[in-house]
Formats: C-alpha cells, sequence, structure tokens
C-alpha cells in the first residue's frame, strides 16, 4: 500500500507544529478569528452549528487497520465515540473540542494520516474508484495515476490561483464507481491494442449547476497524461470567469465554449505543454506503481463459502448484496454497509471501527476502503473466510444487507450538523431506511439508489441518485424537493425534479408512492427503477404524486 | 408603518468548545437559550452586537437572532435556531444531552 516518502511526513509534522502554536495563539487572544479561520480550515477544522468538526482525508479512501485504529482512538478519546464516514471518502468528527485539535492531528500523523484539506482555488485532492486494484472489471489499477496527478498538482506553481477549485477523479474500470462524469476532469484508464492510455472527459460537476462531463479525448497515452491535463488546467485558468464564484468552474467554460471550442485550445496549448516533460515523471509513475502493487492473494478451496451459502439464508442475503468480483480467483470484494435501518447513513462506532481494523488484518490484507456511498470495503477477502468474517460483522451491527438497495442512503450531515444546510438530511433518510424495512418489500425493489442532500452545494450528490432529495428552506420550513432519473455511473444523468416540493411529514409517503408506481409500471422485476423510468418518462410518476392532471401534462410535454 | 421589529438574541459559539452560547442581561456568556437576554430594541440589539463581537477570544461568529418572546423564555422563530437550542436530531448530543 502507498506510503508517505519522509517528505510527505516531514511536512505533515511541520504542519502539526505549526498548527498547534497558531491555537495556542488564538487561543491567548493573539490572533482574531478572521486571521485564524483560514489557517483552521487549511487544516480541516470547520466551525458547524454545534461544535467544531474536523475533517480526516483518506486519499483514495484506501485505509489499513492501523489506521482505521487510529481513528477510532480519535473518536473514543476526543469525539463522542464515533465518526462520520462522508461522500469525500473522509471522515469527520462532530464534536471536538479546540484545545484538543493538535493532540488529534498528532496521533493520526503517526499512522501516516493528516487533515490537511487543499482547500482554495487549487486543484483538490485526486480520487479513485474505491474498488480499485481489486476489481475483475479493471483494465489497470487508477490509484498510481492519481499519486501521479496528486504529487504533479501539489504546489505547481501556476495553479495556486485558479479561478476556483478543481476535482480530478480516476478509474480503471468501465463501469464507473467514481463517479468521473460529475468532476472538473474524470480520467478512465483504457486499452489500445495492448497499450494503456486515458479517456479524458471535462467540465462535470454537481452543485449549483448539475453538469455532466463532456469527452475531450478518447485516448491519451500513458507518457502524455500529464502535459495533456496541464493543457485543459491551464486553458481553463485563461478562460475561466473570475467575475462570477458561480460561473467560476470550468464546467461552465465548457458549457459556455463548448466542447469543440475547448478541445482545439487544449490541443493547441498541449503542443507547448508536452515539450516541457523530460521523461522524469515516467520514472516516478513506476516508483509509485511499485507502492501499490496487489497483495500475495492465496489459493485455497472455496467449500466454506459454498456451504455456508447453501445452509444459511442470512448469509445468503449478506453474500448476494455485499459482495463483488474480485480479480483474483477465490476472492471477493466485500461492502461492509454502515446503513443498518434506522441508523445515521456513514456514521460508525468506535468500536465498529476497531472491529474492520480487525478484519482487514485477519481476513483482508490489512486494507480498508471507504466508497463515497458512505459504506466500508474490505477489498481482497478469500470466500472461504467470507463465513467467520460475515458472523463478525453480524455481531456488532455491520452486516445488513443492502448494499445498491433503497435503505443504502447517501445523505450528508445536513441541518443536524452543517453550517450551511438549508434543511435536515439525516432523519429523511432514517425515516424512509425504517419505513422500507417495515414493508419488508427491499430485495423485491431491487437496485435503488436514494441520495439526499441538505443544500444546494449537493454533498450528497442528490443529482444523480435515482431518486435525488434535496432539502430547502420555504419561509422558514424544511420543504423536499424530489428529482427521479438520477445516475451516478458512466451511464451519468442529472435527475428531473417531479415538481413542486414536499414537507417533511410527505416526504416518506412520496417515496412510497414513486416506488409503488415503479413496481406496477416494470415490465419484470429484472427491470430497474432506473430502466423503468428511462423508459416511462415522468408521466406516471406525475400522476402518482399530483394526481391525473399533472399526469396528462407530463405526458403531453 | 414601520415593520416591527423582531426580538432578538445575541448569539455565537463558544471559541473553546464550539458549543452554542448566547449573551445573558449580565453580559456573561449563557449555554442555554432561556437564560438568554431577549432584546426588543433596535439601536439596543446593534450596541449589544457590537459589544458581544470585541469579546474575540470568548465567542466566534456574533450574531443577532429572531427570537418570539414567551414565558419560559426566548423561543426560536425558525428551525435553524431551535437546532442550534437543543442539538441534533439523530442523536441526544449538545445541549438536550445535559438538560
Ligand atoms: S449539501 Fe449542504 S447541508 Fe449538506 S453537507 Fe453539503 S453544504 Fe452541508
Amino acid at each position: 500500500m502507498y506510503s508517505y516518502t519522509d517528505f510527505d511526513a516531514a511536512f505533515v509534522a511541520e504542519r502539526n507544529r505549526q498548527f498547534r502554536a497558531q491555537v495556542e495563539r488564538r487561543i491567548a487572544g493573539n490572533l482574531t478569528e478572521d486571521e485564524f479561520k483560514p489557517l483552521r480550515l487549511m487544516n480541516g477544522l470547520y466551525l458547524q452549528l454545534h461544535a467544531y468538526m474536523l475533517r480526516v482525508a483518506i486519499p483514495y479512501g484506501t485505509l489499513n487497520g492501523a489506521q482505521m485504529d487510529t481513528l477510532a482512538l480519535l473518536a473514543e478519546k476526543w469525539d463522542k465515540g464515533y465518526g462520520h464516514f462522508t461522500t469525500r471518502q473522509n471522515i469527520q468528527y462532530n464534536w471536538p473540542e479546540l484545545r484538543d485539535i493538535p493532540d488529534m492531528l498528532d496521533a493520526l500523523a503517526e499512522v501516516q494520516m493528516h487533515a490537511i484539506q487543499t482547500s482554495g482555488n487549487t486543484i483538490r485532492n485526486v480520487t479513485a474508484d474505491h474498488f480499485a486494484g481489486a476489481t475483475a472489471d479493471e483494465v489497470a489499477d487508477p490509484r498510481p495515476v492519481a499519486e501521479l496527478l496528486r504529487q504533479w498538482s501539489t504546489d505547481h506553481p501556476e495553479f495556486q490561483f485558479l479561478p476556483r477549485k478543481f476535482k480530478i477523479a480516476v478509474t480503471g474500470a468501465e463501469q464507473d464507481r467514481a463517479v468521473i462524469k460529475a468532476h472538473d476532469i474524470g480520467i478512465q484508464v483504457v486499452e489500445k491494442d495492448g497499450k494503456i492510455g486515458y479517456r479524458v472527459l471535462v467540465g462535470g460537476g454537481l452543485g449549483r449547476t448539475p453538469m455532466i462531463g463532456k469527452e475531450i479525448a478518447s485516448f491519451v497515452p500513458q507518457q502524455e497524461l500529464l502535459p495533456y491535463v496541464e493543457a485543459v488546467v491551464s486553458v481553463w485558468n485563461l478562460l475561466g470567469r473570475r467575475d462570477n464564484k458561480y460561473k467560476a468552474r470550468i464546467k461552465i467554460t465548457v458549457h459556455e465554449h463548448g466542447i469543440e471550442d475547448i478541445r482545439a485550445r487544449v490541443d493547441a496549448r498541449f503542443e507547448e505543454t508536452r515539450k516541457a516533460f523530460d521523461g522524469t515523471d515516467l520514472a516516478i509513475f513506476d516508483e509509485i506503481k511499485a507502492q501499490f502493487a496487489a497483495p500475495a492473494f492465496r489459493n485455497a478451496p472455496e467449500d466454506d463459502f459454498t456451504a455456508a451459502y447453501d445452509a444459511d439464508p442470512v448469509f445468503r442475503a449478506w453474500a448476494d448484496s455485499n459482495l463483488s468480483a474480485h480479480k483474483a480467483p477465490g476472492y471477493a470484494i466485500a461492502q461492509i454497509s454502515l446503513k443498518a435501518h434506522g441508523a445515521t447513513p456513514g456514521d460508525a462506532t468506535a468500536e465498529q471501527m476497531r472491529v474492520m481494523a480487525q478484519l482487514a488484518r485477519d481476513f483482508g490484507h490489512d486494507e480498508l476502503r471507504i466508497t463515497h456511498e458512505q459504506n466500508v470495503v474490505l477489498p481482497h477477502v478469500h470466500k472461504s473466510d467470507l463465513p467467520q468474517v460475515h458472523k463478525i460483522l453480524k455481531a456488532h451491527g455491520l452486516a445488513t444487507a443492502n448494499i445498491g438497495k433503497i435503505s443504502d442512503i447517501i445523505a450528508c450531515p445536513g441541518m443536524d450538523y452543517c453550517a450551511l444546510a438549508t434543511a435536515r438530511s439525516i432523519p429523511i433518510a432514517q425515516e424512509i431506511a425504517t419505513r422500507f424495512d417495515e414493508l419488508k418489500i427491499e430485495n423485491d425493489i431491487g437496485e435503488l439508489k436514494i441520495k439526499i442532500s441538505g443544500c444546494i452545494n449537493a454533498c450528497g450528490h442528490h443529482h444523480v441518485g435515482h431518486i435525488g432529495i434535496l432539502g430547502l428552506d420555504r419561509a422558514g420550513v424544511e420543504n423536499y424537493q424530489i428529482t427521479l432519473g438520477g445516475d451516478a455511473t458512466e451511464t451519468a444523468a442529472i435527475g428531473e425534479r417531479t415538481g413542486p416540493g414536499f414537507p417533511a411529514e410527505g416526504v416518506v409517503p412520496a417515496i412510497e408512492r414513486i416506488v409503488e408506481t415503479y413496481m406496477k409500471e416494470r415490465t419484470s422485476p429484472e427491470e430497474t427503477f432506473l430502466q423503468t423510468f428511462r423508459r416511462t418518462g415522468m408521466a406516471p410518476f406525475k400522476t402518482a404524486l399530483y394526481g391525473e392532471e399533472a399526469g396528462k401534462k407530463a405526458r403531453a410535454a | 408603518m414601520p415593520k416591527a421589529f423582531t426580538p432578538k438574541v445575541v448569539t455565537a459559539n463558544a471559541l473553546l468548545e464550539g458549543d452554542v452560547i448566547y449573551l445573558g442581561a449580565d453580559d456573561t456568556w449563557v449555554r442555554d437559550l432561556a437564560d438568554a437576554e431577549i432584546i426588543t430594541d433596535e439601536a439596543i440589539a446593534q450596541m449589544r452586537l457590537l459589544d458581544a463581537q470585541s469579546r474575540a477570544s470568548e465567542a466566534v461568529g456574533v450574531y443577532l437572532a429572531d427570537m418570539a418572546p414567551t414565558d419560559s423564555g426566548p423561543e426560536p422563530t425558525h428551525f435553524r435556531e431551535a437546532f442550534r437550542a437543543t442539538g441534533p436530531s439523530n442523536y441526544s448530543h449538545g445541549k438536550q444531552e445535559r438538560a
């Protein structure tokens, strides 16, 4: 697994030392909040509704057992015994006190972790598929190239004052789990004539003006990726609107100029940038790749798995919904759901974190992943170990068999914690999950992704939920807009609004009506919600939600 | 006729704990909304706000929040202030935990 270079470690230690002094000066009254705020934000410390919040980075969502143990330690020692995993593959602590932050950061540094957020208008942490290096459908592990991009962009002199922040995501598989079409740049590792290269998308993003990324290059050879990405960022750096924060992201630049125009400019710029790369980056890339080498997989019979699968219906249900195909024979990728029905999506207690850390050590080559869907992954488990893994998970409330189902809901912290929120998200998620668990139709419904945001910033990815829910403040009352047909994968789409929003107590009934409509309209149980929606369009759902008249209008439109 | 002034409390987050605090009539910071001073005069509200903002080593993000006066003290007119006064709805943490 990737480990820091000495340079990185020294950098983090120095930053922690500086921040400790800054906290002391703030407490002593020698720094004003205006002076301190940018410093604390750089170190991942936010002030939320009820308390401070510390956001800890988990690069590529990849961590080992010792790191997870430290996350548990922080939760127990300096917080209220739990942590919240987010859609940015981070963990957030909701209750730390200012005085304790430097100690928390030092504890993190001991396991090579930090809370440094590349904040400001720079290139942010590069994200990658959470099944990277494990999934059967992968051309190559996307993390080495993500790490190469991180090293290239960190402190890049030309890109410290970009028009706005810039986010890059990388996937190595055709099936997109990294939501690359909703990033400023999305990169897909592809293979052509036996050679590795990259398909590059540009101009995606959620938030106030959601856009789906467009392909700017179908194949950029391996050795040309950095100069090519540099050309893209540099074209935007010149063209990007600095006059209006809401129009500054590259998605607006691409939208205003058109993808052809941007492509032509990038190609012209690329002629320049490629000359500046002398191949050192290729040597670095090889070193990075070595660090992400796959663990030594073992060869063993799978009889124990088969026996448990045949004998135990609870295990079978879990295996059917929470396992994915691994590239190594006899192995599986196991997802641990942090979405027990009625619980807060993405929350794990310190005890649960320790259990997951121990499972990784005992059965998972000491690796864990955090998904943007707020679950945890054991990326490499031999199938024969799965019955035992499941038994341990079950004993700790971690064996919910609902990955990809209606109760596997993404929800941002919303107004229960977030200072920017316009409404709550968490209770809505809890109520939906509880209701559909009572109805016992979750498995019958099949794949259905609900995503909830507590404001237009869209941290809960509501635009790309099959059902998206956006919490708003309508004249001092929480009100929820529902969208249908969003999709976060390689067939990405922005959801379409059903119509007027619903009050908090109207959301669960509305979701029920939507689901009933789907089950009535689907041609067979195999047709997923999204497929049905794409076939029928909005009309039957509008009728179910707002009555016959609204449905007719939707049909005529 | 000028619009009637909505009564206010001065509120912020405590520098050390981050906890929600309110300004009491005796100029101390109080943790419980019921103990906050409710201000019904606009000019006084502005003065109290400026005073409070100058206490930068105690409080962060000082502002005036709308309240309705009741027999049991100020009551939030907006749900955001109601959450600040009690805590999150998914766990009994924050102020409700100590109540
Ligand atoms: S979407 Fe809004 S409410 Fe939710 S976490 Fe992001 S900023 Fe906060």
